[in-house]
């Protein structure tokens, strides 16, 4: 029988103190789509749960075409992907966010908590990476701030200490003539985890038919989600053609370091990586170009 | 054992208090303390649905909020969706067009039809089947569901406001 205390801290300092004098033994709650699975079911057992929901610096959502975007860690999808300059903006994100579980999840469940989950198949990590996030943490000695991809450290862990939690991720404002997109692999429509993700950001010249500057990112299919750095660097001058993001995505495949489970074979997933980022950076260019 | 909470929350605009451990879910107290039985337990880990209840307006797995959460909030459950002693037109077409067999699912989709029809009545068989992915049904096949969700969508937008 699961047991443990819980705190709705109103304030960061509320927040990091309850974290510190409980270290280690705290589950910090936003959505909880995933923490209070893995508690019933004895994943992980805690003496704490932090809700840091009524945290009014964790509940931002602002945008502006010079600074980018700020969003508060607890903000649900719901409200992210519905936001017009979020839309607009960070295409792959509303992708992301649109399609894990379905609307009772998403009513609840935040990025930043998927972020903080690390699954390996989470679902908006690979676009926050091609957008090259920032993550402000806050904690006893203060604030930092790391990029994105240093947070997830591998299945199921994060780079937070026990006295820390995500207050903000920080989206730079979108370059011109640039876009981008998610796509995953699931069995059924809807509802799965991701078998294998892609996101694809790509930015192109003014005439409209060259790549300048691309970031792929590849979920599912290694420990924690990855960069396929050489595929991105090589689209640089290529044309935005079919044939550019299929070879794109042979070089993408090969940072995939999958496994076999029940959701499918290393083959497979390998390949499904391919296709995706083939697909990925074909929307991400045709958004980049309307 | 952690103490138990007070909690204040008004359900289908009446206001409830009850006591309840930390770890006890919104689900396991409407269901087991306040005998709102509506809400079903499917699954218990928010993939079914059958547990859909309206958070401050939103849909959620009330298997999934702690019961703690929803002090000073506002739920609706699907005892709530009847009016007056009158079956909201879901119920109707659910009744109708046999969009039930064992029922456990209905409650669930009633909550979340509800929701999805106040937004956006018109709703296509695509917008249905994608809003409502969250609500599973092991006997129907969901056929009769979604015809049963867009009849009562178009009675809604011509009844009277």
């Amino acid at each position: 029988m699961i047991d443990f205390e819980y705190e709705a801290p109103t304030t960061l300092e509320n927040a990091t103190e309850l974290l510190a004098s409980h270290a280690g033994k705290t589950a910090i709650l936003a959505g909880g789509t995933d923490i209070l699975v893995q508690l019933r079911e004895g994943h992980r057992s805690v003496d704490l749960v932090v809700d840091v929901k009524n945290i009014p610096d964790l509940n931002t959502l602002n945008w502006s075409s010079e600074t980018g975007l700020t969003l508060g860690a607890s903000v649900a999808c719901s409200r992210i992907f519905a936001d017009p300059d979020v839309q607009q903006a960070y295409p792959a994100i509303v992708d992301s966010a649109q399609i894990i579980g379905g609307w009772q999840i998403q009513s609840r469940a935040s990025i930043g908590g998927n972020l903080c989950n690390a699954s390996p198949a989470a679902d908006t990590i690979p676009g926050l990476m091609v957008h090259q996030a920032q993550c402000v943490i806050h904690g006893s000695r203060g604030a930092r701030t790391i990029p994105v991809q240093d947070m997830c450290t591998g299945p199921g862990l994060n780079a937070l200490q026990d006295d820390e939690l995500l207050v903000e991720l920080r989206l730079p404002a979108p370059a011109a003539q640039s876009s981008s997109a998610y796509e995953r692999f699931i069995p059924r429509n809807e509802m799965d985890i991701a078998v294998a993700g892609a996101a694809s950001w790509v930015q192109l010249d003014e005439s409209k038919t060259q790549i300048v500057a691309a970031r792929i990112a590849l979920g599912a299919v290694a420990p924690t989600p990855v960069a396929a750095q050489e595929a991105a660097d090589w689209l640089v001058g290529k044309p935005a053609v079919e044939d550019s993001f299929a070879q794109a995505g042979e070089l993408a495949k090969q940072v995939a370091s999958p496994i076999s489970d029940m959701r499918g074979t290393k083959q497979y997933r390998v390949h499904l990586a391919s296709v995706l980022t083939k697909r990925t950076l074909q929307r991400a260019a045709e958004r980049a170009a309307s | 054992m952690a103490n138990k909470r007070l909690v204040t929350t008004t359900i289908n605009g009446e206001v409830f208090e009850f006591l309840c451990r930390p770890q006890q879910s919104l689900l396991e107290i409407l269901r087991d303390e306040l005998r709102l039985t509506g809400a079903k337990e499917g699954c218990n880990n928010g993939n079914c649905g059958a547990c859909t209840v309206l958070l401050n307006g939103a849909p959620v797995n009330s298997c999934l909020v702690l019961a703690v959460e929803v002090d000073g909030a506002e739920l609706q459950t699907v005892e709530g969706i009847a009016c007056s002693g009158e079956l909201h037109p879901l119920q109707q077409c659910f009744l109708e067009g046999a969009a039930l067999q064992c029922g456990i699912c209905t409650p669930g989709f009633l909550v979340a039809a509800k929701a999805l029809l106040d937004e956006n009545p018109a709703a296509t068989e695509q917008e249905i089947r994608f809003t409502l992915a969250g609500n599973l049904c092991r006997c129907t096949g969901y056929d009769k569901i979604v015809r049963a969700i867009q009849a009562a969508g178009a009675q809604m937008q011509t009844a009277t406001p």
